[in-house]
């Protein structure tokens, strides 16, 4: 089983710089510096890497496309974790925090960047500070500060903590909460690469992402793209949660089917009960049936069936799960995480929970759900950011698949009562 | 209203966090962080406070505070207990599980115990979903929890 992110995890003091470094840690470094910046660039282009936060954009365009000779550039790791179901950024930072630093200074070469910083949600208060003791000897090594390595590369790193909001991992939210504002997100175009952290040129990539760089720079492009599918390259740092007997995140190379992922590494459905559902990408993608479960773990094929990879949480649902009151509680949480800046969103998810609720309490009837998909409708692309479009995909994919869960509970509906 | 002061300590800090931004702006979040850590609230004599060291209206930091879920307008208790109530530890039976601590600490969900100790919360999904069941007590992660398991880590804390 190919390891690339997890190679070394679970080794003793790994968040020690000397321990790091005895692994083949920070070599990538003396690599990138020989050769120019845009080179790099064009290796992971090459690599065909894409953002493991949720909306898989190749990496090296997004690098490309920063606004030309206009500076000074950021670069923003989004460690703002939040998707539901998605924990895979928080053992990496937790237990391999110099993979972070190393990619981070790759990314900072490669696009001429001098201030970095490390957005983790407020909640990873406990990570901050492993994560500023690796900054600390990092500086300490000459990794970081003035003329890193002789090279002329200028680069500080710094953490900085969120106060729970789960919009502030959608990177305009994200920027605003930075500058010190409310987390609502912003009007795209300009996007990030032109205006976008004090208004600069600014790489926002996910923790996983910058993580991978080095193994690029180290064993070459090529390497890395031989890994996966035709489009969808390399592993993927899979969280399995739910009904299974062993959760837990999981390094796959892309195209393993679901199947292989949830009974093989993750054990199987606890109980032995049978699997009813997943939820291949955290919350925010649509769920499908067991019937699917042999679908290949990659961007395309996952697209293909309706739904999508996105942070890679893959949530497992046995056939004990009542779906109506699971797309309950997300619903509950779209709606508290809704920011209100976009009306869709803001009313949308206060509606459909309002509709739900009730038909838990058999309440409800058939044109519920007929009223149900009017305002998915009414809040899809509708919105500044996709978190309306989130809230969504559980309810529509819900309806599609599991409308029998819904109807359990338009029986003997006593009159009068609606 | 009595004005609120920054401890010495608390203007080190202060010093060292503002210098990791061209704008001194960017701190807000850290000093709301920090007041909210040593003084368990966040009061409105604070907030004045904060204005002032980041050159921006009193309302603005109102503003921007009343968007985050982890500042509080009233004390807390000294152990905040985060309890995840999200998809994957719905799934391994959390709801009983906030219920058998709200009994046990003798409050309900969003309430403080008499002693000032615990303040217990529902909280969405916090990134621990392999432990689930989990919850956080202040910066502890607790995961794979059960009514046993929840019995010790307060008792431990009692």
């Amino acid at each position: 089983m190919t390891q690339i992110l997890f190679k070394n995890i679970d080794m003793k003091d790994l968040t020690d710089i000397e321990v790091y470094e005895k692994q083949g840690g920070y070599q990538s470094l003396k690599k990138a510096f020989a050769q120019k910046p845009e080179e790099i660039v064009a290796m992971v282009k090459a690599s065909g890497l894409r953002g493991r936060g949720g909306a898989g954009f190749p990496t090296g365009l997004k690098w490309s496309f920063l606004a030309k000779d206009v500076f000074p550039r950021y670069l923003c790791c989004n460690a703002d974790e939040s998707e539901p179901g998605t924990c895979k950024d928080r053992e990496l930072l937790l237990k391999n925090p110099h993979m972070l630093i190393e990619g981070m200074i790759l990314c900072s070469y490669a696009c001429s960047i001098e201030t970095g910083y490390i957005y983790m949600r407020g909640e990873f208060h406990d990570l901050s500070f492993i994560m500023d003791k690796a900054l600390d000897e990092a500086r300490a090594k000459g990794y970081l500060g003035k003329n890193i390595q002789g090279t002329g590369l200028n680069l500080d790193i710094h953490t900085h903590l969120g106060a729970g909001a789960y919009i502030c991992g959608e990177e305009s939210a994200l920027l605003n909460s930075l500058e010190g504002g409310r987390g609502e997100p912003r009007m795209k175009p300009p996007f990030p690469a032109v205006e976008g952290l004090y208004a600069k040129p600014t790489v926002i990539n996910n923790v996983e992402t910058l993580c991978v760089v080095p193994y690029i720079v180290n064993e070459g492009a090529e390497k890395y793209a031989a890994l996966g599918t035709e489009k969808s390259k390399g592993t993927k740092l899979v969280s399995v949660s739910g009904n299974v007997k062993r959760p837990g995140n999981y390094e796959i190379v892309m195209g393993t089917s679901t199947r292989e992922i949830i009974y093989d590494l993750a054990g199987g459905i606890r109980d032995d009960n049978n699997l009813k559902a997943f939820i291949p990408g955290g919350s925010s993608v649509p769920m499908l049936p067991a019937d699917q479960v042999d679908v290949a773990y990659d961007y395309e094929s996952l697209a293909a069936a309706g739904t999508m990879l996105g942070s890679g949480a893959l949530i497992v649902i046995d056939d004990k799960v009542d779906i109506v009151e699971t797309t309950l509680r997300l619903i509950s949480f779209y709606m508290h995480e809704s920011c209100g800046k976009c009306v869709p969103c803001r009313e949308g998810t206060r509606w459909l929970h309002q509709i739900v609720e009730r038909i838990l309490q058999h309440k409800g009837t058939l044109e519920h759900l007929t009223k149900m998909e009017d305002i998915c409708d009414n809040m899809s692309f509708k919105t500044f950011c996709p978190l309306a479009d989130a809230c969504v995909a559980p309810v529509v994919s819900s309806i599609k698949h599991f409308r029998s869960d819904y109807e359990k509970y338009f029986k003997n509906i006593p009159t009068g009562s609606v | 209203m009595a004005g609120f002061t920054f401890s010495e300590k608390q203007e080190k800090e202060i010093d060292r966090i503002v210098a990791k931004y061209p704008f001194k702006k960017s701190a807000m979040l850290p000093l709301l962080t920090l007041v909210q850590r040593d003084e368990r609230v966040v009061s409105p004599e604070a907030m004045v406070a904060i204005s002032e060291r980041l050159d921006c209206s009193p309302a603005y930091v109102q503003s921007v505070m009343s968007f985050y879920t982890m500042y509080h307008t009233e004390k807390v208790g000294k152990y905040m207990i985060l309890f995840c109530i999200n998809i994957s530890c719905q799934l391994n039976g959390c709801d009983k599980l906030l219920e058998y601590t709200a009994q046990k600490l003798d409050i309900k969900v969003g309430g403080t115990t008499a002693d000032d100790k615990f303040t217990l919360h529902r909280e969405e999904c916090l990134a621990d979903c392999t432990n689930a069941p989990m919850m956080r007590i202040n910066d502890t992660f607790y995961g794979e929890l059960t009514e046993q398991r929840i019995d010790q880590i307060l008792d431990s804390l009692s």
